[in-house]
């Protein structure tokens, strides 16, 4: 396929349309469970590919290191060093070159060895590159999920919200055909199968703009983990958005299964809770990527959910109710359970007026949210992030004035350009230190004079790190601070980035660690 | 050993202290010798220019009707306080020159930019034996392996083909010197009319009138009936894409001739339609081969993957250090280069902004991506 030839978006559809019409039903669900982040693993070490690689192209490991840190990518990388003369390689379908993968988590590191090699030397370098891809994953190829789902509603001439639906939860190419995932009409649908989640837009302009206030509801904006919590067929089951089945990581709301009737879809937010009230995100971040969750860290991490929506009542969708028709549904539900505080429904806001919503906004981060959701009172559930119905409206984000120090070039399409920046403010001593990473939020002309700057102003090289004479100041923007003992400055900020460049001002009028202390001690 | 280098790395050329000459000089000298007239190479400002002959038009346009500029031929001497220096064909752009420089027995040889595939337009690289060999390394990484050129000249034919069926235009952006002037001698030219911008209409012009064998071109006005761009090739300098010029051209579909184009990630950051991988730097196949045939026994790195090529040939059992110049930048300098064109002040340069003028009056909104938001 020619998908990643392409930046535009309808092109793209097109080429997928034309894939699900044409390829075999096989072809067809292996290229699904890629598009869908399905790929399985072949069990092969990264490290022993590289190798392998770097032997085959005749150069030193170190080497293959530099090329790896301008390509960006692994199986790109490999598919420019290998010697290649093929023009065009191998005519094995999709399905065929999966048997071939398969065969490998059942080898011994010769045989694999032997197996990957093999198909190096048959493959042209494009090819080489997708194969790497199927080996060794990140197959990201520039479509999301919904431009799949998109493509493949109007392949088969089905609604997009059927097909959304349709490839979530827990499926497997080896336990499925595209027939029974796809078209079968019966609902046969696995149990855990959540709903595509309704996503909301920033709001624009001024909160009035949305016309009369009787026609919305708003809540706070929670910082949590948006979750979907499914109770049917005598099973729950937890989805967090990202599409992960973390029923197992949140034990305290497997209670749930005993109040909740059979055939019912919560949406809402995990937050962390204590003494009854939200807690910042922070602590909730230190059970998320933990394998196991013991005693200690339930107890330091106690977790709540915060219901605000339901999708299925008693076993029957109902996202084409509308917000306020879900809302009774969703307060009936809440009655019926015995009064938990880890099953609690998000408050809606009292207000008549919209000067009263903005003067709560003001007060965000002392309820722990991140500022408003603003509903429409008559609109349905949809798919995917949608204008019009539901707006999220964020309190700004803290920053400060920071100085560039390090530098790193980026990866895929920023692979020759500097684009993950250090920034630093300064400590107490006169030095700079440094507090944060930031990746985002210059325009490309920007990012194109930053990297012309680094270029010309390196001061040291460590590996792929250079460090940059301090001049370039930048104000950083951030959505919570915490105390961290892991960082030189002591402090960790959550998400940062870069909210502009300020040409105005020199390294010497960045801010100070001093001043960030300060934050931390008002947001504590 | 001399207790001085014959050439020294001095932060502002390559200079030779018996013969008090710079070659490629980035600030204002004396004496400046010019291996080509990219505009990293050959910079304003000197007193007096040395360069081969075939350079000459375009430095003068660049660079001043005026300069005091001395030509010679390949291969001819030219002796400086007892140093003999000569030019050798580079094979990067018309004109492009290896300097050699002789003194005492000892040569060193400061290749500029060089490739070695015959283009068909600059004189062929030919290897010069010497003691002491400066290469670039722009594309100084085993991930580069150009196609033959006959390959990618296919591609852009196939390409060019494809859209006049989809009565679309071709637009087709490459440095205006060098990579433009190769695609006219090695593409199978379709129309009689090849449409260019201001900055490779003027410099074609000036080839052309200095007597090189090029095509004639058709500068786009804002006089231009846009309907005639529909099938035909367009050729544009690197920095239009981000520019209202181009969308007189719609529909078209935008190709890129580039050597950065052989990765993904270049290609999509250009949001082209088609990378064609075709650069007039070595790649490192021929990198080495280059040096190798040189038979230098040290060898200096300038501009591109210094450190990695360096220390690549310091394992291999060649002496090689890295050097930090100020060249190496054509593609910053793009913008530069039309600047200076437009001082040339010739009339078609006129209309051609003009035509630029137009575009922004009617839309001054800008076409610039803004980079994905996240992390």
């Amino acid at each position: 396929m020619n998908l990643d030839r392409t930046n535009k978006t309808n092109a793209k559809v097109e080429l997928m349309k034309q894939y699900f019409l044409t390829a075999s039903d096989e072809d067809k669900l292996w290229a699904l469970t890629l598009f869908t982040g399905r790929r399985p693993s072949f069990k092969v070490n990264r490290t022993m590919v590289k190798e392998w690689a770097a032997e085959e192209a005749g150069i030193p490991m170190w080497l293959f290191q530099e090329s790896y840190h301008s390509v960006g990518d692994l199986g790109e990388t490999i598919s420019l060093l290998l010697p290649n003369n093929k023009v065009d390689g191998s005519d094995r379908s999709l399905t065929e070159w999966f048997r071939y993968l398969g065969m490998l988590p059942g080898m011994t590191d010769e045989e694999k060895h032997d197996h990957i090699l093999q198909a190096w030397m048959q493959l042209s370098q494009h090819e080489t590159f997708v194969f790497n891809k199927l080996l060794m994953g990140s197959f990201r190829i520039g479509v999301s999920q919904t431009l799949v789902v998109r493509a493949l509603a109007e392949a088969t001439e089905t609604d997009s919200n059927v097909i959304a639906h349709r490839v979530m939860g827990q499926w497997e190419p080896a336990g499925t055909t595209f027939e029974q995932l796809i078209l079968d009409k019966g609902e046969n649908d696995n149990a855990s199968r959540p709903y595509p989640f309704f996503l909301a837009y920033p709001i624009e302009g001024d909160v009035s703009g949305l016309g009369n206030p009787e026609d919305w509801f708003a809540e706070w904006k929670w910082d949590g983990i948006r979750s979907q919590i499914i109770y049917r067929n005598n099973e729950l089951f937890i989805w967090t958005r990202g599409e992960e089945l973390s029923t197992e990581k949140f034990p305290e709301l497997h209670f749930l299964s005993e109040i909740l009737p059979n055939g019912t879809v919560l949406d809402g937010e995990i937050v962390s809770y204590m003494d009854d009230k939200p807690m910042p995100f922070n602590v909730l971040q230190t059970r998320i990527g933990r394998k196991n969750l013991s005693k200690k860290v339930l107890e330091e991490a106690p977790v709540a959910f915060l219901a605000y929506d339901i999708l299925e009542a008693n076993g029957v969708d109902i996202r084409g109710l509308t917000q306020q028709q879900r809302r009774v549904e969703l307060e009936l539900v809440h009655q019926k359970a015995p009064s938990q505080l880890v099953f609690n429904l998000s408050p809606l806001i009292d207000f008549k007026e919209w000067a009263v919503l903005r003067e709560l906004h003001t007060l965000s981060r002392q309820n722990i949210a991140e500022g408003f959701m603003i509903k429409r009172k008559e609109s349905t559930y949809q798919v995917g992030r949608k204008k019009g119905d539901w707006w999220k409206w964020k309190i700004d984000p803290l920053s400060v004035d920071a100085v560039l120090i390090y530098a790193q070039k980026g990866s895929g399409r920023r692979a020759e350009l500097f684009t993950d920046y250090t920034f630093a403010v300064w400590g107490e001593d006169g030095k700079l230190v440094p507090f944060a990473k930031a990746y985002s939020g210059l325009t490309d002309v920007e990012i194109g004079q930053v990297d012309y700057f680094i270029k010309r102003n390196v001061l040291e090289k460590f590996g792929p790190v250079r460090t940059v004479k301090p001049e370039l100041v930048f104000e950083i923007g951030f959505e919570g601070i915490n105390e961290s003992s892991r960082h030189k400055s002591g402090i960790a900020v959550r998400f940062p980035r870069i909210l502009r460049w300020r040409k105005d001002k020199k390294a010497e009028e960045a801010d100070t660690l001093e001043a960030l202390k300060g934050i931390l001690e008002m947001y504590r | 050993m001399p207790a001085q280098s014959l050439l020294q790395f001095t932060g502002k050329s390559i200079y030779c202290a018996v013969a008090d000459a710079h070659i490629d000089p980035w600030i204002p000298v004396d004496r400046a010798i010019i291996t080509h007239a990219h505009s990293d190479h050959a910079r304003w400002g000197s007193k007096h220019y040395l360069a081969h002959k075939d350079s000459e038009p375009i430095l003068r346009l660049r660079l001043g009707q005026d300069i005091s500029l001395q030509t010679v031929e390949y291969y001819e001497k030219f002796v400086i306080n007892g140093v003999t220096f000569s030019l050798h064909p580079a094979g990067h752009i018309i004109g492009s020159a290896q300097v050699r420089v002789e003194y005492k027995g000892e040569v060193w040889v400061a290749s500029g930019d060089y490739k070695l595939e015959n283009d068909n337009f600059a004189k062929p690289f030919e290897p010069v034996k010497c003691n002491v060999f400066i290469t670039e390394s722009t594309f100084g990484l085993p991930i580069y392996k150009w196609q033959p050129q006959h390959e990618v000249m296919t591609e852009i034919d196939n390409w060019w083909r494809q859209n006049k069926n989809e009565d679309k235009a071709s637009v087709l952006m490459g440095y205006s010197l060098g990579k433009m002037q190769r695609i006219l001698k090695n593409i199978e030219l379709q129309d009689k009319v090849i449409y260019a911008h201001g900055a490779i209409y003027t410099l074609n012009e000036r080839l052309r009138q200095a007597g090189f064998d090029l095509p004639e071109l058709t500068l786009v006005t804002k006089e231009t009936d846009r309907k005639l761009f529909r099938g035909s090739l367009v050729l544009a300098p690197p920095s239009v894409d981000s520019s209202t010029w181009i969308k007189k051209f719609a529909p078209y579909s935008l190709g890129y001739c580039s050597g950065w184009m052989a990765l993904r990630g270049a290609k999509n950051r250009r949001a082209v339609d088609q990378g064609f991988v075709l650069s007039d730097h070595v790649d490192w196949p021929d990198l080495n081969t280059a040096v190798k045939e040189s038979g230098a026994e040290k060898v200096y790195v300038t501009h591109g993957y210094t450190s990695i090529y360096a220390r690549y040939l310091n394992e291999n059992g060649i002496e090689a250090g890295e050097v930090h110049t100020m060249y190496g930048n054509e593609d910053e300098n793009e913008e530069e280069e039309v600047v200076q064109d437009i001082s040339a002040g010739t009339e078609a340069y006129q209309q051609h902004k003009e035509s630029l003028d137009e575009e922004i009056t009617i839309n001054s909104k800008s076409t610039i991506k803004s980079p994905q938001q996240g992390i």
